[in-house]
């Protein structure tokens, strides 16, 4: 029996545009030769290099296509940034200011500086999320050099305040790095009118290739090359270009340009459709970050599903033919729940239930249907296997999501029988 | 997809008890009952049993948490059906690693957990037992 698929993980990546993928293809075999060569064959790259460039760089509203690093990807593009800045800048100063949410590859970039003489002040999140731009300013010191705010959280979805958080780095003469990984190809982005020096991207987020990212450091941030080699990319990047993945890059920039506002408009519709519909039909669910509007990335919904764990949720939903994500501690290899989880410190026990749907420009009606019908009859299995549940019925425990003042925490009840507090 | 390989994230038999556990539920009038939970991972894991002549004639589980968690409680109570309490005392969680045939290294603790649940059970069984006096 065929059965039906549904992806649901368009923020961990994304399919590649069929445009993308034949303007790509001649750069493998008939349009092959390096951009730094000299003859015919790097020539004609160079000038499909420069087509790409201009595109990204208006996916963006940057200044100038000069302005663009290609890198190897996001994390790549992170590093660079906070690094490469950091180390450009020492001698003005040795503190970054960075939100307590951002993405792995920002926070392990700026712990790396911690053991290189740098401090960091991390800023609070609220329960939904948000960065407080008045937290930012009263964490920066005389000794700041950088504050690192992402446009989107990639877990929750919570569109950040970067534009007034630009306003006050501009104001104290810091630069402003914005990682715009959750973001880019799914809403607007104005680099000017953000205020920000740097910011970075990975268009396998929006039907781009894999292999390749961008770093956007506008002329008045100094970055320092962490790859060392030949003087590729203005010397900021050292490395043979992924040409073809630069030039797929390049068209689902365009395209996403192009199709933006019919883009958000569509998966908009599915996540309130998904939202409402799986909200109808269970019980005990909360939604993690902000509710489908201004406030949230169009194409995210993050969840916890009380008294059962995510693994479970995502193993059955794969079964059923839906691919999703979770922040659970039983998915990541670490044992540890997601930080962005722990930081709009939301309860153990919800943490652990956590499933993040993201939508993408094919997903339909009827696959979001399919969801909301599959989705409650796994809850009801896993509810029906967890001890949990069956205690919440008898009174033993409590639910954090819709408190009855009968029992425990979940919390309380788990460190009773495992002796020891969870985490 | 279009592929017939059928991509899973544990081995089969791993997937089989994780989609169709064996023993799931509660032993009604249990003899011993025993609730865990790792440290670790926050998984809570629990086993009630029913015990007649020093033998395991009914277990079952009910487990919060993971796949490989639910599948290594699904195994631990088929294993320990029809042994001596004293047997049951010296089950290994590598019994229910090499029943399942095996389990990444990351989920190792599920295994812990479902030899841990058991233990507590036995325990809870010969506690009562001490309180009771035994009926002439």
């Amino acid at each position: 029996m065929d059965k039906r698929s549904v992806y649901l993980d368009h923020q961990t990546t994304t399919p590649v545009l069929e445009e993308a993928l034949q303007a790509m293809l001649p750069y493998f075999r008939e349009v092959y030769g390096s951009p730094s060569s000299l003859h015919r064959f790097g020539l004609q790259v160079r000038e499909g290099l420069k087509e790409a460039r201009q595109k990204i760089a208006a996916l963006i509203n940057a200044e100038s296509e000069e302005d663009l690093i290609f890198t190897s990807g996001g994390t790549e593009s992170s590093n660079l940034a906070i690094k490469g800045f950091a180390d450009a800048n020492h001698r003005k100063g040795n503190h970054i200011v960075v939100s307590a949410i951002e993405h792995p590859s920002v926070m392990n970039s700026i712990e790396y500086l911690t053991k290189h003489g740098f401090e960091v002040s991390s800023v609070p999140v609220n329960a939904i999320g948000q960065i407080n731009p008045e937290d930012v300013r009263a964490a920066i010191t005389d000794k700041t050099i950088l504050v690192c705010v992402h446009l989107v959280n990639h877990d929750i979805g919570t569109i950040q305040p970067v534009k007034e958080i630009g306003k006050i780095t501009a104001e104290k003469g810091i630069a402003l790095y914005c990682d715009a990984l959750a973001a880019a190809g799914w809403m607007p982005i104005d680099v000017r009118d953000l205020g920000v020096q740097l910011l970075s991207f990975s268009p396998h987020r929006f039907y781009g290739p894999k292999g390749i990212g961008v770093l956007y450091r506008n002329r008045k941030a100094r970055v320092t090359s962490h790859i060392h080699g030949g003087v590729q990319e203005g010397g900021r990047r050292a490395g043979t270009e992924n040409v073809p993945a630069i030039i797929g890059a390049g068209v689902a920039a365009e395209v996403a340009i192009k199709e933006m506002s019919q883009r958000v408009e569509h998966v908009a519709m599915l996540q309130k459709r998904l939202y409402d519909g799986l909200w109808k039909h269970i019980k005990y669910i909360k939604l993690n970050g902000p509710v489908p509007g201004p406030l949230r990335i169009c194409n995210t919904l993050n969840l916890s599903t009380e008294f059962i764990e995510g693994e479970g949720q995502l193993l059955l939903l794969d079964y059923q033919g839906i691919a999703v994500a979770s922040g659970s501690s039983c998915v990541s290899k670490s044992l540890k729940v997601s930080h962005v989880l722990s930081a709009i410190q939301l309860d153990h026990a919800l943490a652990q239930g956590n499933i993040i749907m993201s939508l993408g420009k094919d997903n339909t009606v009827e696959d979001v249907d399919y969801v909301i019908e599959t989705f409650p009859k796994i809850v009801d299995k896993l509810r029906n296997m967890s001890p949990m549940w069956k205690e919440f019925e008898e009174g033993v425990i409590d639910s954090v999501i819709a408190p009855t003042g009968r029992g425990k925490s979940f919390t309380q009840h788990a460190a009773d029988i495992s002796g020891k507090p969870a985490h | 997809m279009k592929e017939t390989k059928e991509y899973t994230l544990y081995n089969d038999t791993v997937m089989d008890h994780f989609l169709n556990p064996r023993n799931m539920g509660d032993v009604q009038e249990a003899d011993g009952v025993g609730e865990v939970g790792a440290a670790a991972c926050g998984d809570i894991m629990k086993i009630s049993l029913k015990i007649r002549d020093g033998k395991i004639e009914d277990a079952r589980f009910k487990t919060f948490g993971c796949g490989s968690a639910i599948a290594s409680s699904s195994m631990a109570t088929e294993l320990i059906k029809g042994r001596t309490l004293e047997e049951a005392k010296n089950f290994s969680n590598q019994e229910v690693v090499d029943a399942l045939g095996g389990l990444p290294p990351v989920k190792i603790h599920c295994s812990v957990l479902a030899e841990e649940a058991l233990k507590a059970a036995i325990e809870d069984y010969e506690a009562k037992q001490a309180k009771v006096p035994v009926v002439a």
